[in-house]
């Protein structure tokens, strides 16, 4: 027999893809859940697996035309209706224009008397009949393992459920299917035996009283993912993931510079100031400008037309805009016209990743050009035993994929070598400004001097740094060369320790 | 014993010991098949003149299972007297239909 004209050889294009709607999970996961395919997302109780399942669907319906099915298995209809109105869905006006359907099993608890053999076709002919009836692209089940407390013969029951998976995937439907964590395993009944595709794990830790909620991608067949955690963030939006993985550096560097917003201080960095897209390090002892600085570098872009975001730790933004005032920074305009825009958080009202989570959403939302931090001190005592460097290079990457210039500024201790903050964070910065306190003949002032700058000659010169009602200047050359050049890499700061 | 209503006696619809009973099947299935059988024959030892059965084929009607909240075939829904009850399986087993309909042993 002839040889048919040669086969294309399959694809080897990435997977097709559903995407959720959920900010964030459709980049961790490369463009969605696998079409298709059944996903298994699981968790202990109150992790948001439920939240997650029927965003999915809610998403699918308004915003990618694809109407969805909900078997649910623990929440009535109207529970369910009060549950997403509060994340702005109307689920009776999506069922009534056949984008959603909620069907409600109740399982009564091993009260159903068994006489003989059965099998679960009344499921199959109920979710078939939902899907006929909306012609539904996506089903969540939420959760399948109820039945498991009703079916008290748990071999039919496992010999159904896989032809229940396999009957979705027939059908080409794209399924969430949810399950409890078990103690050991990812799900109490062992769903993940029958899910192949794709499983995601959702957690909720409490440490140190600080909630932290994240996300992993136990198994995504067919696509590469990421094994972090991601943070993710469950507020009135829903759930938001912070998507950054710092696998690759691919943002480019770019060549055109934002002003520090103190003419002099540009003259230090070869007349233009920072690099658009950079990161900078503000650190200095209690009162010595590190919020003036930040603030007048916030204050200038304003004055460019460039909208700025700029998050407080310890400060309410009244107050920094009557401190600002003080020192001739009239903010108010500004967050009148909306180009600065104040978000202020108590360092402990959630975790580090919360906090990552919630600067990240806010970023996206807001689109600034420049982003300041004050100061990352304080969430250093947010981040309990979890690496703050290791979200700092996300949030660093982060910006800098989005063209932002950030500021970053750090309280040091008087006597504590600011090197310790320098070892968490200082490699991640592209320029690093100190700010310090002397007092030579008995007259205290504050100096400044530019560390390090990447890539650009930037002066060693320490300058006096004049804060008054005329705003931020810098005075006299104070000293040609400081004691501390440019420390780069942390093993050396460890030898200077 | 050879039809699947029976009307006749003393017990009226809705009295206090008339049973009305559904059963739930998907097709004609080999278990449905033994399902009604076995029905037939328990509900003619036990109850004869003062029952009813409805069989309700969820491949014609699938939107009936919601209402009784069906997952499992087949399913046996004892609608009267009350409370409702509920047993699954093809009903070979007799005992655990009697005991899952309360029906007394035979007087």
């Amino acid at each position: 027999m002839p040889r048919a004209k040669p086969t294309p050889k399959v694809a080897r294009t990435s997977l097709a893809k559903v995407p959720t709607g959920i900010k964030g999970l459709d980049e961790v996961t490369g463009g969605g859940l696998p079409r298709g395919r059944v996903t298994l997302v699981c968790g202990r109780a109150g992790c948001g697996k439920s939240l997650l399942a029927m965003e999915f669907l809610m998403h699918g319906a308004v915003q990618y035309g694809e109407p969805g099915v909900c078997m649910n298995f623990e929440e009535t209809e109207d529970k369910l209706i009060a549950n997403v109105a509060s994340l702005g869905f109307d689920l009776r006006d999506l069922t009534k224009r056949k984008k959603l359907l909620v069907d409600y099993v109740s399982i009564e608890r091993n009260q159903i008397a068994e006489t003989g053999e059965y099998n679960l076709d009344g499921l199959f002919i109920r979710l078939a009949h939902a899907v006929k009836a909306i012609k539904a692209k996506r089903v969540v089940l939420d959760s399948v393992e109820a039945l498991f407390s009703g079916i008290a013969d748990s071999s039919i029951l496992r010999s159904e459920l896989s032809r229940l998976f396999r009957w979705l995937e027939d059908q080409h439907l794209t399924a969430i299917v949810t399950g409890e964590a078990g103690a050991d395993t990812l799900t109490r009944h062992g769903l993940e035996e029958y899910v192949a595709d794709c499983v995601i794990s959702l957690d909720h830790r409490v440490t140190e009283q600080i909630s932290t909620r994240r996300l992993r991608i136990v198994k995504y067949r067919g696509t590469s993912h990421g094994t972090d955690e991601y943070p993710f963030l469950i507020d009135e939006d829903g759930i938001s993931v912070v998507p950054i993985t710092s696998l690759v550096l691919t943002h480019k560097a770019l060549t055109d510079r934002v002003s520090t917003g103190i003419a002099a201080l540009d003259e230090m960095m070869e007349g233009k100031g920072f690099f658009r897209g950079s990161s900078v390090l503000v650190t200095g002892t209690a009162g010595t400008g590190k919020s003036s600085l930040a603030a007048n570098f916030a204050s200038a872009a304003c004055a460019r037309g460039e909208r700025c975001l700029y998050f407080t730790f310890e400060e309410s933004p009244s107050q920094i805009l009557r401190n600002m005032r003080s020192v001739g920074l009239g903010l108010e305009r500004w967050v009148k016209n909306g180009l600065l825009h104040f978000n202020a958080m108590r360092p402990t009202s959630t975790g580090l990743e919360g906090h990552l989570a919630i600067i990240h959403r806010l970023i996206s939302q807001l689109r600034p050009g420049i982003v300041v931090i004050d100061p990352i001190t304080n969430l250093v005592s947010a981040s309990g035993s979890y690496d703050i460097k290791s979200m700092l290079v996300r949030l660093v990457d982060y910006l800098k994929m989005e063209e932002i210039t950030s500021m970053f500024t750090n309280l040091t201790f008087a006597g504590d070598p600011q090197e310790r903050t320098a070892a968490a964070v200082s490699s991640l910065m592209d320029t690093w400004i100190v700010l310090r306190d002397s007092k030579p003949n008995g007259r205290p002032r504050r100096e400044l001097y530019v560390l390090k700058s990447r890539g650009m000659a930037h002066s060693r010169e320490a300058r006096e740094l004049i804060v008054s009602k005329r705003g931020l200047e810098l005075g006299i050359v104070v000293e040609g060369h400081p004691q501390a050049t440019t420390v780069e890499s942390p093993s050396a700061v460890v030898a200077d320790g | 014993m050879k039809k699947s209503s029976a009307k006749k006696g003393p017990a009226k619809a809705g009295g206090s010991d008339f049973y009305r009973l559904r059963l739930y099947i998907a097709g004609q299935t080999p278990n449905s098949v033994t399902a009604i059988a076995n029905l037939k024959k328990i509900c003619e030892e036990k109850l004869k003149g003062k029952y009813r059965i409805e069989v309700v084929d969820l491949l014609e009607k699938p939107q009936l299972a919601k209402g009784d909240q069906i997952i499992a075939i087949p399913t046996l829904v004892r609608r009267l007297p009350p409370p409702v009850k509920k047993i699954i399986g093809n009903l070979s087993k007799t005992e655990s239909v009697m005991v899952g309909l309360d029906l007394q042993p035979v007087r």
